[in-house]
């Protein structure tokens, strides 16, 4: 006779939390010999979308996974390399759009993208959950470029193993995320995977997966989610219209000697020389606002007064836009650190 | 709609937890231990489950236990490698990869679950597709698995592995490993030039080195597919949550192709398609050889189905061919000038055969290394899978030389090549195109049978062999007598006022050719001297496997033998095994005449001649005989 052993003190924790969701969720429990793992698969493959960008070269693919939040077409997506084209957005019906970015959040690892459609099914994602390690879930993406045109995103299953910080030991995984994550027990994060959809047995989004990450004292390879709860403030805002990185249109170009200018803040970049080159500083001008910052060579500008900066003609068009009696707030990157600055004429 | 997500949501839940409690492998019901788990205010006592869990995951022991005696654990002798293997079949007929019997050649050995381990030799060999079929030996009510309808398969479906990853089953226990599958239908490009994933499974249950070949079942235990390749990028060889496995709906297409010991092709429509930006999968290129060409296909006709599948992109239309055997006839649906026509199409081969076989050579990995191989180089050469080396010891059932393997030491490091048991050797026979000859004579031998027990056959005295027979058949055709004679040499036909004779072969040839009613002579005839020859002594013969009978199910068997330059077919009914229909192919680019058996119980009731899909000639018989000439 064989009786139930339980494997470990931890999985004794676990069971009744289990248990008790189980519970919660039965209504009937006859007719089940064969149960899909949710019934709503294919619903939750329609709200995945692959994204197509920048990259191919290197070792840096040029695709990533995005999901809708909005039935108007605003996809959350991880914010990379990918984005630094507009990228091209392929439905799970396959329809193919252009897409423009809408926002981003540095800090998040979050980027927004909006598509000319309405209709499609999305994530709603204001509700509040308490994902929690032990819980159930599913992780769909496009992993390795697999589903092309209109076929349907991967699917994998596994539990959340943890919530927890990442950040414990400084540098040990190159992010500038500082929240939260939730650490999976399946192999989830693969080359395109990033920006793919985490959802409950319940098939409500609780997460994004991240990036490839990878421990740089052992070389493991993480498998983590961002929690939708970290992200709902940011998406919320960028659905809503609240907050935007698309550049505001509506600022007039001021005079040449009224306007900032690359000079008045003491920035010197690295050389132009590419169609879009970022926006790296190469030196720092003493004795100015960018040296009063303690900007320093090798920070990243993102950001300017909210707005994206792709790259160097982009920072210096809305320069001209701002008087250059104004103060002017940046976001900057900094190795794994993404940083607010105010730099004061 | 909410209400009815809790259930399976809850079963998601339950099915997870049941992984964690329970070893999988324990074969015990679990429901016992519900008396001592009434205990519930105890923390050390056992926890009481919820009876839902129970029997979800008494469902998946179940299933484990129905399906693991099946999954074969293989071994190349001599400590070359392996993977792993499934068993289709009591008398022991199992599939595998193509990569894994690679190294071995034509034996290798098998571990079941039941700990014992069988001696196995190679049957036949679908390189393109990765497939390989194997034989253990030794009972004839082996353990096997049952198919399942892979096409029916969904993403998000529990489906397991269990196989020999990083060939752990020295104990010849095998490894189970479970997950969902990821998606359905997907397409792997060709690797290198050869091998192509069509309409293949994806899954996230572990997938490893040494799985190769083995069987991925649902959550029933019924085997949904042969676990082929993974995803391995820059994590090195091992699981990274993404493993393919051939649909066992393909390896179905290709059991009789693979029984046939032959190595075989897939298939090719002879057109390329594209998908049309506004919707639908149109032809871009055809082959006017082709019998697509010959059937109406034409540039820019939209294809609609295939094989009974509808197609709406050019990765449909290739996710369907890709699963084909070629030399299929399937039905296919096109729209043209707005007509819509469902015909039977033969398909053609990707490759020629000296391609394919080139091909096969350069995609084999190197062989492994041998530490120590004592002065036995021939007897590692003859393994070769094309091995003509030994052409003239395994002539027929020549006997072995005196087992002169035998005396050899067995190697200290377990590295040279074992010998081959006689036991094995025996159904072994090297030839340039096949995996192993053996195979194909077993068939021929089971066609040649059936056809000499079936009508006309077994109206006729038995031992005619030596002497010259004729045939004459006699009939109508609407008012007209018909009257068909075959001997050899001295073909005829008179329909009505209409007479027609040959006394060379090639004669019908050119009556084939051009769709002449004379067509029906060849057919005839070759099935007279199949008859009164047999396959051995026929010329060229050779069982092709199973193939649809004018596009349609079910697979019937197909032999084929050279006859004065044309190519005669067989279709024989699978349970039956009376003749439905005999093919006659003089050009490859034009259509074969079709000789029709149409039969009224055990008799020959009637013979129709269609080439194409036009019917030639419509006799119905009154009389069949057979008379002896004269002639040597």
């Amino acid at each position: 006779m064989m009786s139930l052993r339980l494997p470990s003190p931890t999985l004794a924790a676990l069971l009744p939390r289990l248990v008790y969701l189980l519970t919660c969720l039965l209504v009937t429990a006859e007719a089940l010999a064969q149960p899909p793992v949710a019934p709503s698969v294919r619903e939750i493959q329609k709200r995945v979308v692959k994204v197509y960008g920048a990259g191919g070269i290197k070792g840096l693919e040029a695709y990533q996974s995005g999901f809708l939040v909005s039935p108007e077409g605003h996809i959350a997506t991880a914010w990379s390399y990918v984005l630094d084209v507009e990228p091209i957005v392929v439905l799970d019906d396959g329809r193919r759009f252009e897409s423009t970015i809408v926002g981003i959040e540095p800090a998040l690892e979050l980027a927004v993208l909006k598509v000319d459609a309405s209709d499609l099914p999305y994530f709603e994602v204001d509700k509040e959950l308490d994902a929690q390690w032990g819980d159930p879930i599913l992780a769909v993406s496009n992993l390795f470029n697999i589903a092309a045109g209109n076929e349907p995103a991967s699917v994998m299953q596994g539990t959340i193993a943890a919530v927890t910080n990442l950040d414990a030991r400084r540098g040990t995984f190159k992010t500038p995320y500082r929240g939260k994550v939730l650490i999976l027990d399946l192999i989830a994060n693969n080359p395109g995977a990033a920006g793919g959809a985490v959802v409950d047995g319940e098939s409500r989004l609780i997460g994004m997966l991240g990036k490839e990450l990878r421990d740089s004292g052992t070389g493991v390879w993480l498998n983590y989610a961002l929690p939708i709860d970290a992200l709902r403030t940011a998406l919320g805002d960028i659905i809503a219209g609240r907050t935007t990185t698309v550049p505001k249109e509506e600022n007039p170009v001021l005079r040449r000697d009224q306007s900032h200018n690359l000079t008045t803040l003491g920035l010197v970049l690295v050389p132009n020389v590419l169609e879009s080159t970022p926006a790296y500083i190469d030196a720092v001008a003493s004795d100015s606002p960018a040296a009063d910052a303690k900007l320093r060579p090798d920070d990243l500008i993102l950001l300017l007064e909210g707005q994206r900066v792709g790259d160097q003609q982009t920072l210096i068009d809305l320069l001209r836009r701002i008087d250059r009696r104004d103060a002017l707030s940046i976001t900057i990157q900094r190795g794994n650190e993404v940083l607010p600055i105010r730099l004061q004429p | 709609m909410n209400d009815r997500l809790p259930p399976p949501a809850a079963l998601f839940a339950a099915s997870l937890l049941a992984l964690f409690s329970i070893t999988p492998f324990c074969p015990a019901p679990v429901s016992p231990a519900q008396d001592a788990a009434t205990d519930t205010g105890s923390v050390a006592g056992p926890i009481q489950l919820d009876p839902l869990l129970q029997s979800v995951e008494q469902a998946r022991v179940a299933a484990i236990d129905r399906a693991r005696p099946s999954a074969v654990s293989v071994f190349v002798p001599g400590g070359g490698g392996g993977g792993s293997g499934v068993l289709i079949s009591p008398d022991g007929f199992a599939l595998t990869n193509f990569h894994v019997t690679s190294p071995a050649g034509t034996f290798m050995r098998c571990g079941l679950s039941d700990g014992r381990v069988y001696d196995a030799v190679l049957v036949g060999l679908d390189p393109v597709g990765d497939l390989a079929m194997i034989q253990l030996l030794g009972r004839d009510d082996f353990p096997y698995a049952t198919l399942a309808d892979s096409r029916r398969a969904r993403a998000g479906d529990w489906c397991m592995v269990i196989g020999n990853p990083f060939l752990l089953a020295t104990n010849l226990q095998p490894t189970v490993t479970w997950g969902i599958l990821s998606g359905v239908g997907r397409y792997q490009y060709p690797s290198g030039t050869l091998l192509e994933y069509a309409d293949c499974l994806q899954t996230d249950a572990s997938i490893n080195p040494g799985n190769s070949g083995g069987p991925i079942y649902n959550a029933q235990g019924e085997l949904l597919g042969i676990v082929g390749r993974c995803s391995f990028e820059k994590r090195g060889r091992v699981n990274v949550g993404v493993g393919y496995a051939i649909s066992i709906n393909q390896a179905k297409n290709f059991l009789g192709y693979l029984r046939s010991g032959r190595i075989v092709d897939h298939a090719t429509l002879g057109a390329t398609a594209t998908t049309d930006p506004d919707g639908g999968v149109v032809v871009s290129n055809i082959l006017e050889s082709s019998d697509a060409y010959r059937r109406g296909l034409r540039y820019n006709a939209q294809i609609l189905e295939i094989d009974g599948r509808p197609v709406m992109t050019a990765n449909d239309v290739q996710n369907v061919l890709g699963t084909l055997p070629s030399g299929w006839r399937v039905p296919v649906t096109f729209r043209y000038d707005g007509i819509t026509k469902r015909v039977p199409v033969r398909l053609m081969g990707v490759h020629r055969q000296d391609e394919l076989l080139a091909k096969m050579s350069s995609a084999l990995p190197p062989p492994p290394p041998v530490p120590d191989q004592p002065e036995e180089e021939k007897d590692a050469e003859e393994k070769d899978a094309d091995g003509n080396q030994d052409d003239q010891e395994n002539d027929d059932e020549a006997p072995q030389p005196p087992d002169r393997k035998r005396p050899r030491p067995p190697s200290p490091h377990g590295g040279a090549k074992p010998a081959i048991p006689k036991s094995v050797s025996d159904l072994i026979i090297p030839r340039r195109g096949y995996a192993n000859y053996h195979f194909n004579q077993v068939q021929q031998d089971r066609f040649i049978d059936s056809l000499r027990n079936q009508f006309p056959a077994d109206q006729f005295p038995a031992d005619a062999e030596s002497k010259s027979t004729a045939w004459t058949i006699t009939g109508k055709t609407g008012e007209a007598e018909v009257k068909l004679s075959v001997a050899d040499d001295q073909f005829a036909i008179l329909v009505g006022e209409t007479a027609m004779q040959a006394t060379k072969r090639s004669e019908l040839y050119d009556a084939v050719d051009t769709d002449s009613i004379a067509g029906i002579l060849p057919a005839l005839d070759a099935w007279r001297t199949m008859l009164k020859l047999g396959p051995r002594k026929f010329g060229e013969a050779y069982y092709q496997g199973t193939m649809p009978l004018g596009g349609e199910r079910p697979l019937h068997d197909c032999m084929i033998g050279l006859y004065g330059g044309m190519e005669v077919r067989w279709l024989s009914h699978p349970d039956s095994g009376l003749v439905e229909c005999v093919e006659v192919f003089a050009d490859r680019d034009s259509d074969p005449a079709e000789l029709w058996i149409l039969r009224d119980g055990d008799k020959i009731s009637g013979l129709e001649l269609r080439y194409g899909t036009d019917v030639a000639l419509n006799v119905s018989i009154s009389d069949w005989k057979q008379t002896e000439t004269a002639q040597p």
